[in-house]
């Protein structure tokens, strides 16, 4: 008995160890392959061109491969999604943490979880229909689409993250911290804004470093409300082309170094990527480090 | 008979929900006495002691019934509950400091109650730190966390940042029984220093701290009060022989 069941607990480890190497792998493959198919981009085009010229016009002669606009675009797109969605998640985070009691806070919770949900070209077709027209006629700008409207697209998808990990972080503050500061004498309100959030802090931050990484990373839905301008983009209603917008709008047609410069594209959004997840990472781990 | 005590607790009744945790409590706190509040584990002690801050007002499921005075103002219609707060400061069973640096913990409760001025904030620090028999410690680092410091010290910041909101009645729920007994030493002195000017009530496990300490004791049991006076009649001639059994160490 004692036999058969090592040789269980031994297959079951190495299932599971099976698994883990799967995911590895798959990560490992994935970052060998966009660097061999991208980095070869550079033998023709110098990488600080390909990173900080503004002209991309990969089918004229010569051709001239710039993705400065689209970096700009991921930033604007980024930036300004982050600007409305973090006090908004931060304040619904900690509504659901603190305040929000009974049925309501059910409720509340189970559409943040919908939000989370629901597909990107959901999002892209609902910015299309009800946000843009918004646009159009509040600021007069030609199409509606652009920078602002894919930032409050962006924004909504970035709330579940963010109030997610508000909520969560808050939950994990040691109650005995409230306790003490509420004895003091001090307000509900008080306790959370000078004891809670501060504990909370580093959790909070990853929450946000990690909608980040969702907005940045987002394709389907900034491609239908960006514009889609392969210009520099100038302020909130410029049309806008972002990183991930470039590689699937031109992979449809692109051949020859064109299609290369579509994976060191990719390449320049895997480093964003790998970044944020790095801090994320960093953050997290304080935030278990002072949880204890 | 009530002026003399700070604190009077007339046909106290408490359930969480259905299950029924004080009965019948009556008891008065007299000024600047120590008074301990003994009893084996879920006898009810705590929650008393909690209920005189209204701490208890946290859990949605508390009911009370019966009154309870402080300062001859019922604590729940006639006090604001931010200012008897204020006025009952309370030291927890574990060191609780803030996740900020010593001088914040201490000026946290003055701050919240609105001084602003920084050199008023630096004596209130200084005398709190004093009154705790922490300053000389602590004088070379109060801008550093107050987490690097050792769990006794923490206890003793924690009292320290009680007393800076100047409160009138201290309310300790078992503040040593997290500490080695050097701390625990360093802390009971300190009661004994603190209670020439404040009146405090203290939970404890330790029947030889109750002892060494408190004036009065209270002797819980099954969420009433077995029995009540002067410390040295309930451990040398308790008037219940519950009382002297839990005293000897027969249960508990």
């Amino acid at each position: 008995m004692k036999s058969s069941k090592s040789v269980l607990e031994v297959t079951v480890e190495k299932i599971f160890l099976l698994s883990a190497l799967i995911s590895v792998v798959s990560v490992a493959f994935i970052t060998v392959f966009i660097f061999l198919e991208g980095a070869p981009l550079f033998a023709k085009v110098n990488p600080f061109t390909f990173l900080f010229s503004s002209k991309w016009a990969p089918t004229a002669d010569p051709a001239q491969y710039g993705i400065l606009p689209f970096i700009m675009g991921s930033v604007w797109v980024t930036v300004g999604a982050l600007i409305l969605s973090v006090p908004i998640g931060l304040a619904v985070g900690i509504f659901m943490a603190e305040m929000a009691e009974g049925r309501f806070a059910d409720i509340l919770r189970s559409v943040v979880e919908l939000l989370a949900g629901i597909p990107s070209v959901i999002y892209g077709l609902f910015g299309y229909i009800a946000i843009s027209p918004l646009i159009r006629q509040l600021f007069n700008s030609p199409t509606g689409l652009g920078v602002l409207t894919a930032s409050i697209v962006l924004a909504i998808m970035t709330l579940p993250t963010i109030i997610n990990i508000t909520e969560v972080s808050l939950r994990a503050v040691p109650h005995e911290l409230k306790e003490g500061s509420l004895a003091l004498g001090a307000t509900h309100w008080m306790t959370i804004y000078r004891v809670m959030i501060p504990s909370a802090r580093s959790g909070i931050l990853a929450g946000i470093v990690l909608g980040m990484g969702r907005a940045i990373g987002e394709t389907m839905a900034v491609l239908m409300v960006a514009g889609n301008a392969v210009t520099m983009p100038k302020g909130p209603l410029s049309l806008a082309r972002t990183l991930t917008m470039n590689i699937a709008t031109d992979m449809k047609y692109a051949t020859g170094d064109h299609a290369v410069s579509l994976f060191t594209t990719g390449i320049v959004l895997f480093v964003f990527i790998l970044g944020i997840n790095m801090v994320v990472q960093y953050l997290m781990k304080k935030a278990v480090k002072e949880e204890m | 008979m009530a002026v003399e005590n700070k604190i009077n607790v007339n046909d106290l009744n408490l359930h969480y929900g259905d299950f029924q945790a004080l009965y019948d409590i009556n008891i008065g706190i007299k000024e600047k006495e120590v008074t301990a509040l003994i009893g084996p584990s879920g006898c009810g002690k705590s929650t008393f002691l909690r209920t005189l801050n209204r701490m208890n007002d946290l859990i949605d499921i508390v009911k009370i019934d019966g009154d309870i005075h402080y300062d001859d103002k019922n604590i729940y219609s006639q006090w604001d509950v931010i200012e008897l707060r204020k006025k009952v400061g309370m030291v927890f069973q574990k060191p609780n400091p803030f996740p900020m640096s010593i001088y914040d913990n201490i000026a946290y409760g003055p701050r919240t109650h609105g001084v602003k001025n920084k050199s008023i904030l630096t004596d209130i620090v200084e005398r709190s730190l004093e009154q705790a028999s922490l300053w000389d410690e602590v004088k070379d680092r109060l801008h550093k966390p107050a987490l690097g410091l050792s769990g006794g010290q923490q206890q003793r910041l924690c009292i320290a940042r009680v007393l800076a909101v100047e409160p009138d009645v201290v309310l300790m729920d078992e503040p040593t029984s997290a500490l080695d007994p050097i701390s625990t030493s360093r802390i009971e002195d300190l009661i004994d220093e603190l209670k020439k000017s404040y009146t405090i009530v203290i939970v404890t496990h330790n029947m030889q701290q109750a002892g060494r300490i408190s004036d009065k004791t209270a002797f819980f049991l099954h969420g009433k009060i077995e029995e009540f006076g002067p410390t040295d009649e309930i451990f040398f001639n308790p008037a219940s022989p519950k009382t002297e059994e839990y005293i000897s160490g027969k249960f508990g």
